[in-house]
């Protein structure tokens, strides 16, 4: 075996690894939208990256991990709606995590941040500001209330995950069902 | 840190038990374990709330009246322990029943998180001293609540399940309007900063604030004109559902009218309104059960009948009445959630909920005769039950109170008979006469199994439990209404209460 | 004591008058509208409890110091019931779509005086039999909103 074979051919180095557009298997072809779907693929990275950025804003500006988990739910709303019914069902099989898990864990991770600072004798659900200097960055103040923003934050996105799956595209796969049994 | 534990911990159960969802062996140790922990917490809480004062924590540190406060006086404490026993084995029974249904390895996603969920909830509704955490806390119950009611719907149980939800979500924005309009009078939300503020309140101001607190936590304890919602929608639900939300939902909101009476609005003499409603829900509720013929709509009927008892110790208003109505509380939370418990095991076995399709079950299945026999006499308050010594508190703080609450402490006893001839009349054509053959599940696509004799013994000893917890009650009388004494006496004192929460003239 | 503008009470009770009357309607859906504009009512009183209209109660945010900060607690709590509300108009919308899966539309019915005469009536076809003849949506299955409303392989 020479070093050759294992290397990505040149032509293909640097070509994109998946569609540009959203899946074609969209059963609802006549409904959809360029525009919308080019949209929502370029402005779903970008609202999450927001999404994030007001997550870790939160304790002294505005934000925090209630708005930033609805900005990052809303980016999956976006790509439902753009993307129609299979959407749904494909951002489960995508992230391979199913959604009552995200809100599971968010649950624990927030109220293990409530019960943490009672194991050094502080009262329930207090804080602390931990500053660390980073090169390059400046100073950094790290309140340990974001974790509790972190679990919120996991939570609302597992519960907005969770309705796409069953008040989204359950309800418009009970809708083709439905249809199909009527044709049949 | 203690009193924060009873809210946190089934919070923490419930987001462990979405995450092992797969697993259903997990999900029942964390659901069982959680409970466990809380009731042990509970007892401790009990013990230090009777020995030192109120146990107060301090949410992040702040201090009342800027902070939120959880507060565990003798009442709350109380209140959380028999709670938190009744969840526990309303929750083995449900887990068995599911095991005898469906096998052991079937998972429930939603069962167990929302079940822990309502336990928080009504963790939270006792232990808080806060008016708008006292709303959040109903929300939390009564969100968990519209999802056990719903779950798995058939036609039926939908309307059933609609009409709980809309009652409920009005009386909740009813009490959302209470809360601002209580804080724009006095600019605090907090219980104990709010008993002082009130009391400079005009005193018109003092009465809309009071009947609106009234109205809302009247929908939700099911006082008589505002009831109808529950005979209605309890039935419907699955036996251990019905159970937990019989034994706490309703008393969680007699709980909240007890706190906000003598907290905020003390009476210095017995409340006529109260006094009124008292005996129109007494009479009411149990004629309503005389004239039904489904066991369950029989006891939610003597739901709403015994949410009277309570209200008329509420309407006495000193201290022998606030501590009555706590000792009637522990009593109606355990017995009533043991009836339902009963009526399912009942149910299962004889395919019916009509008791005139019933007969001879005392030959067929003499265990769960004396089941229902104990609590049914325990809820008509015949000696020496946990039933007679709770209306016999009732009855002393009434009598020699003036001439009104004698005449009231005249219904409570004609409504006890009554309570009386309707369990008989249930025994009679239940458990006498000609043994009749099971009928068969006329649904067996659905959740709700019924018309088999194969129950799962665990289901028994649950119920068992809740009935040796009623017995236990009658035996500890002396220690336990000492205890509820001494809760009335805090309630109406209000200085332990004041003192712990604001550290004025220190309780602790 | 706080008082409040009477545009501000016209407006509040308006929305109450409107959520209440939507409340009694027999539709679910109008009921849903119903919460959200009572919910919308309670929300408006907890700000409107805060005082008058003041500086955001943000520390440093403002440069005139002598202006007055606006009460923040009802903003607090006002969030937590937007969010309470929120929960809830989701909830109610579910239901509605189960109960138009199951009944074929999502009004409120009449209790049945009893279920022994309802048991009487029917005594072979269950409830959703009788109501997918009156209802149009005849090809809906009710096992499929079942399956999407609990995905996770459940029984029944």
């Amino acid at each position: 075996m020479s070093a050759e074979d294992t290397r990505v051919p040149w032509p293909r180095w640097d070509s994109p690894t998946e569609d540009w557009m959203l899946p074609g298997d969209c059963p609802v072809t006549s409904e959809r939208t360029l525009l919308l779907e080019l949209a929502a693929r370029i402005l779903f990275p970008a609202v999450l990256v927001f999404s994030l950025y007001l997550l870790l804003v939160g304790h002294y500006g505005p934000g925090g991990g209630f708005s930033g988990g609805l900005v990052a739910g809303l980016a999956f709303v976006l790509r439902h709606i753009a993307g129609g019914s299979s959407e749904g069902a494909e951002i489960g099989a995508r992230i391979r995590v199913r959604p009552p898990v995200v809100v599971g864990v968010g649950l624990c991770v927030a109220v293990v941040t409530a019960l943490v600072p009672a194991a050094f004798g502080a009262p329930v659900l207090s804080s602390t500001k931990v500053s660390v200097h980073v090169p390059l960055l400046g100073e950094f103040e790290i309140v340990s209330s974001l974790a509790l923003d972190v679990g919120v934050y996991l939570l609302i996105v597992g519960v907005v995950l969770d309705l796409l799956r069953s008040l989204g595209s359950g309800i418009e796969r009970d809708a083709l069902d439905a249809e199909s049994e009527a044709a049949s | 840190m203690l009193p924060a534990l009873p809210v946190l911990l089934p919070l923490l159960g419930a987001g462990a038990t979405v995450v092992v969802g797969r697993w259903a062996w997990a999900q029942r140790v964390i659901g069982v374990t959680v409970l466990a922990a809380v009731s042990v917490v509970a007892a401790v809480l009990l013990v230090m709330a009777d020995r030192g004062g109120p146990v107060v924590a301090e949410i992040g540190g702040w201090a009342a009246p800027v902070g939120i406060v959880l507060v565990a006086d003798r009442l709350a404490a109380l209140l959380l322990l028999i709670s938190t026993v009744v969840t526990l084995a309303v929750l083995v029974y449900a887990i068995d029943q599911r095991i005898a249904d469906y096998g052991r390895r079937t998972a429930s996603t939603t069962f167990h998180p929302i079940f822990l969920v309502l336990s928080a909830g009504v963790s939270l509704a006792y232990l808080t001293g806060d008016l708008f955490s006292l709303f959040v806390a109903f929300e939390i119950m009564l969100a968990a609540s519209y999802v056990l009611i719903t779950r798995r719907t058939d036609a039926r149980r939908i309307r059933s399940g609609m009409t709980y939800v809309i009652i409920s979500l009005t009386s909740s924005l009813l009490f959302l309007t209470t809360v601002a309009l209580v804080y724009a009078a006095t600019g605090t939300v907090n219980l104990a900063d709010l008993a002082e503020r009130v009391a400079a309140l005009p005193t018109g101001l003092q009465t809309v604030l009071a009947l609106l607190v009234l109205v809302t936590f009247g929908i939700k304890a099911a006082i008589v004109p505002l009831h109808f919602w529950l005979p209605d929608s309890y039935p419907n639900a699955p036996a251990p559902v019905t159970a937990l939300f019989a034994g706490l939902l309703t008393k969680v909101g007699i709980y909240a009218l007890l706190r906000t009476r003598t907290l905020i609005f003390p009476e210095g003499h017995p409340s006529v309104l109260l006094l009124v409603l008292a005996s129109v829900t007494m009479i009411v509720g149990v004629l309503g059960a005389l004239a039904q013929n489904d066991l369950n709509r029989i006891l939610s009927f003597l739901l709403v009948s015994h949410i009277g008892f309570m209200i008329f110790g509420l309407a006495v208003t000193d201290a022998a009445g606030a501590g009555g109505t706590a000792l009637y509380v522990v009593h109606h939370i355990t017995v009533q959630a043991t009836l339902f418990l009963v009526s399912g095991l009942i149910t299962r076995r004889t395919g019916t909920v009509s008791i005139d399709a019933m007969g001879g079950l005392a030959k067929r299945a003499p265990l769960l005769a004396v089941l229902f026999a104990i609590p049914a006499l325990t809820l008509a308050g015949v000696p020496p039950t946990s039933g007679f010594v709770a209306k016999l508190a009732l009855l002393q703080a009434g009598a020699g109170d003036g001439v009104a609450t004698s005449v009231v402490a005249g219904i409570v006893i004609l409504a006890s008979l009554l309570t009386l001839y309707a369990v008989v009349r249930v025994w009679v054509r239940v458990f006498w006469g000609e043994p009749r053959e099971p009928l068969p599940d006329n649904d067996p696509d659905d959740d709700l199994v019924v018309g088999t004799a194969r129950t799962a013994t665990p289901m028994y000893v649950a119920t068992a439990a809740l009935v040796a917890v009623s017995l236990t009650i009658a035996a500890a009388a002396g220690p336990l209404s000492a205890v509820t004494t001494r809760a009335g006496d805090d309630l109406v004192a209000r200085t332990p209460y004041l003192g712990a929460v604001l550290g004025q003239e220190g309780a602790r | 004591m706080t008082t409040v503008s009477l545009a501000m009470a016209v407006v509040v009770a308006a929305l109450y008058a409107v959520g209440f009357y939507l409340l009694l309607q027999r539709s679910l859906m109008r009921v849903l509208l119903g919460v959200v504009v009572l919910g919308h009512g309670a929300n408006l009183l907890l700000q409107l409890t805060g005082g008058p209209p003041a500086r955001p109660p943000i520390l440093g945010g403002s440069a005139e110091g002598s202006a007055p900060l606006a009460d923040p607690l009802p903003q607090a709590l006002a969030l937590t019931a937007v969010v309470i509300t929120f929960a809830m108009t989701t909830y109610l919308l579910a239901l509605g779509y189960r109960s138009w899966v199951l009944v074929g539309h999502d009004e409120v019915q009449d209790d049945l005086e009893d279920r022994r005469i309802a048991r009487r009536r029917t005594p072979t076809a269950s409830m959703g039999e009788e109501a997918d003849e009156q209802g149009d949506e005849v090809g809906v299955d009710p096992g499929s909103a079942a399956a999407s409303g609990d995905p996770v392989g459940d029984r029944s």
